[in-house]
């Protein structure tokens, strides 16, 4: 967690979206990432971020449960309480089926979404700085991280010309804290005890 | 870049008007932002009524035992058994909109899916409580657990198709809970940032996870959402399926028949979309959403009645022939003696005509877009679905094998039905909550496919829709 400077332009377009990224990129402009409404297609490419593996661990989770579920049925039904059923087998595979399905799916699923939870540290009472309130309504916002080489007024007229609508400096902390968005009081902090 | 945007123009718009994004966002949470309206008032506290007469029924039933309900020594599963499996039926249309269509890549459905979701949450929650309040000493739900315990351990029977069912529905409600919250995270941060009310800020903050729209998060978001639909297909077709084995794997006639699980899916759906319709068709007309969910919504899913509909006359049928096919004198006595006549032929009747016969009327398309009609066929399809289950249960149970054992006519206690009631009570109790503290849309994603799909957006296509090939490839066409 850190405090760091940054010149943010605001697009309403993708249009002109795709261009500026693609021109920061040139001009070599650090990118911190850019908020937008909805999910915009393509802009993962444009912004050079890898493929998410997310869907990897889904499958390591599915066989996880798969493998749970047989096993566990499996000695409970021959090693633990073998039970003679009207002399059926021991180990009725077809009548596994369901639950080994049923298993799957669901540490696929809760696996998958911890994951993504944890990986784009989302939680309830999870607070983060936001650049601008209207990047879940209809704008896409581009920070720029300011860093010593950094000439301020050119990234200002660079992201002018790139077509943003808004252009604007923010310090901001790129990390996440426990808060409430209803008070900018820090959750963890002791709060000063005033004496008489 | 717009010629990837390009639809056809066959295709109606999916979002009528000339929409920006910002006004996207102000037409669904407006009714979000208001204070609750008269109306909304009027049908919370009767949905709240209804629940608590249904507490009441229950408080009952658990103070002096199912004894409280007509269950006899025949037909062991009644009301209660019926009510679990309509609702279920009810609520696969959600998971079935977000998942199936989704994967068929299936536009119209962002309509109606954020809503056609919360349906599904809802009607798992019913459907769960019939077979557990159904135990009778509901204390001990917890003893279908497979958990090490002091009987032995004596596991439960995972053979038993009763067990599979305990696994599907809780799988299927926590995956469905899952699937939904996870697409209401943005939308719940579109209204945590326009929030001006203290409890508001409070509420959508705690409840958007502090989401902020990145590039990366939208992107695991979509990943997320891809495989949680490729995984809530095959689990939504195999709730019902499982729900159908409770009847196919027990040797009654009447029950024991291979096609149940297609024949459940199929209707299953057919009573899931009725229900979406009955609530699309009040919430687009009171909370002012006709340009998201419009006509050819309806038209579509009306489409899907009628489909499903059929596949279930289908098996209806199909189940006559069966039973006269196989000659079994057992098979063919429940069929033709006891629920196509009888004393409970009147419900047979009934079933075939709401199921059958009046969906076939949507092969109109006259028919398909008037509103009126469809909220009228989408409460006579559920009650039709609803007398199938009461069809299937009771008419294979009232007469068994033993005629000395045949009971007398059953018909419910005010407990069994005040049971029935709370269903709806709760159903709808979370349904209005749901309609006035969330976003009943699917905001994030209806901006998605705005500039595809809008009205206006279609019509900026029609010169290029004008242009020959020729033309079309002259202007659009580059050597690489």
């Amino acid at each position: 967690m850190s405090v760091k400077k940054f010149v943010v332009g605001c697009f309403d377009d993708e249009k002109t979206l795709f261009p500026a990224v693609k021109s920061s990129r040139k001009e070599g402009y650090k990118i911190h990432d850019v908020y937008t409404p909805f999910p915009v297609h393509g802009l993962d490419h444009a912004m050079g971020l890898r493929e998410t593996s997310l869907h990897t661990a889904g499958f390591i989770y599915a066989i996880t449960g798969t493998t749970t579920a047989l096993s566990f049925m499996s000695w409970v039904f021959t090693k633990d309480w073998p039970m003679n059923i009207g002399g059926k087998p021991h180990l009725p595979l077809p009548a596994f089926i369901p639950i080994i399905f049923e298993l799957t799916v669901l540490c696929a699923a809760v696996g998958m979404v911890l994951t993504f939870c944890y990986l784009s540290q989302l939680a309830p009472f999870v607070k983060k700085d936001h650049f601008h309130l209207r990047a879940t309504d209809d704008l896409f916002v581009m920070p720029i991280e300011v860093t010593e080489k950094t000439n301020l007024e050119e990234v200002k007229a660079f992201l002018q010309n790139a077509g943003a609508v808004e252009v604007f400096e923010k310090e901001a902390e790129t990390g996440w804290w426990v808060g409430r968005y209803d008070s900018d009081k820090k959750m963890f902090e002791k709060e000063e005890i005033v004496t008489a | 870049m717009s010629l990837l945007k390009y639809e056809s123009q066959v295709r109606e718009p999916l979002v009528d008007g000339s929409k920006t994004y910002h006004d996207v966002t102000e037409d669904i949470c407006k009714p979000v932002e208001a204070a609750p309206s008269r109306l909304w008032w009027i049908g919370f506290i009767i949905s709240v009524a209804l629940l608590l007469f249904g507490v009441v029924s229950l408080y009952e039933e658990v103070v002096y035992g199912t004894g409280m309900w007509n269950l006899n020594k025949t037909v062991g599963w009644g009301w209660d058994i019926t009510n679990f499996v309509w609702w279920v039926g009810i609520g696969h249309a959600g998971t079935l909109i977000s998942a199936i269509l989704l994967l068929f890549r299936q536009g119209w459905r962002t309509g109606v899916n954020r809503a056609a979701e919360a349906m599904t949450i809802f009607a798992v929650i019913c459907a769960g409580q019939f077979p557990i309040w159904h135990m009778g000493r509901v204390w001990m739900a917890f003893f279908v657990m497979p958990y090490p315990n002091t009987r032995g351990p004596l596991w439960v029977n995972f053979n038993s198709p009763l067990l599979w069912d305990v696994f599907a529905i809780s799988t299927y409600f926590t995956v469905s809970l899952l699937f939904w919250y996870s697409g209401l995270i943005p939308d719940m941060a579109t209204l945590r940032d326009r929030a001006k009310k203290k409890w508001a800020k409070l509420f959508y903050g705690v409840a958007s996870f502090g989401w902020t729209g990145s590039t990366k998060h939208w992107q695991r978001h979509e990943s997320l959402s891809l495989v949680l639909a490729g995984l809530s297909t095959p689990l939504v077709l195999s709730v019902h399926t499982i729900v159908s084995f409770d009847f196919a794997t027990s040797v009654i006639p009447g029950w024991h028949t291979t096609i149940f699980p297609p024949y459940f899916v199929a209707g299953a759906i057919f009573s899931g979309f009725a229900m979406v319709q009955t609530l699309m068709l009040v919430t687009r007309k009171v909370m002012h959403l006709e340009d998201y969910i419009t006509i050819s919504h309806i038209e579509n899913m009306n489409k899907v009645i009628v489909l499903t509909g059929s596949i279930v006359g289908c098996a209806y049928l199909t189940e006559l022939f069966m039973a006269w096919y196989s000659a079994v004198k057992y098979e063919q006595d429940v069929f033709f003696k006891y629920r196509i006549a009888g004393p409970y032929g009147w419900s047979y009747w009934l079933m075939m005509t709401c199921n059958v016969i009046t969906p076939q009327l949507f092969w109109s398309k006259k028919l398909r877009r008037n509103i009126a009609f469809t909220f009228l066929m989408s409460v006579v399809v559920n009650i039709g679905m609803w007398f199938e289950r009461f069809v299937i249960i009771v008419s294979s149970l009232y007469r068994d094998y033993l005629p000395s054992s045949w009971s007398v006519y059953y018909r419910p206690t005010i407990w069994e039905v005040g049971f029935y009631l709370g269903s709806f009570g709760l159903f709808f109790t979370c349904y209005f909550l749901f309609s006035k503290y969330f976003p009943v849309i699917a905001i994030a994603e209806i901006k998605h496919i705005l500039k595809k799909s809008g009205e206006s957006f279609k019509e900026a296509m029609d010169p290029l829709e004008a242009q020959t090939v020729e033309e079309f490839a002259h202007d659009h066409v580059h050597a690489h």
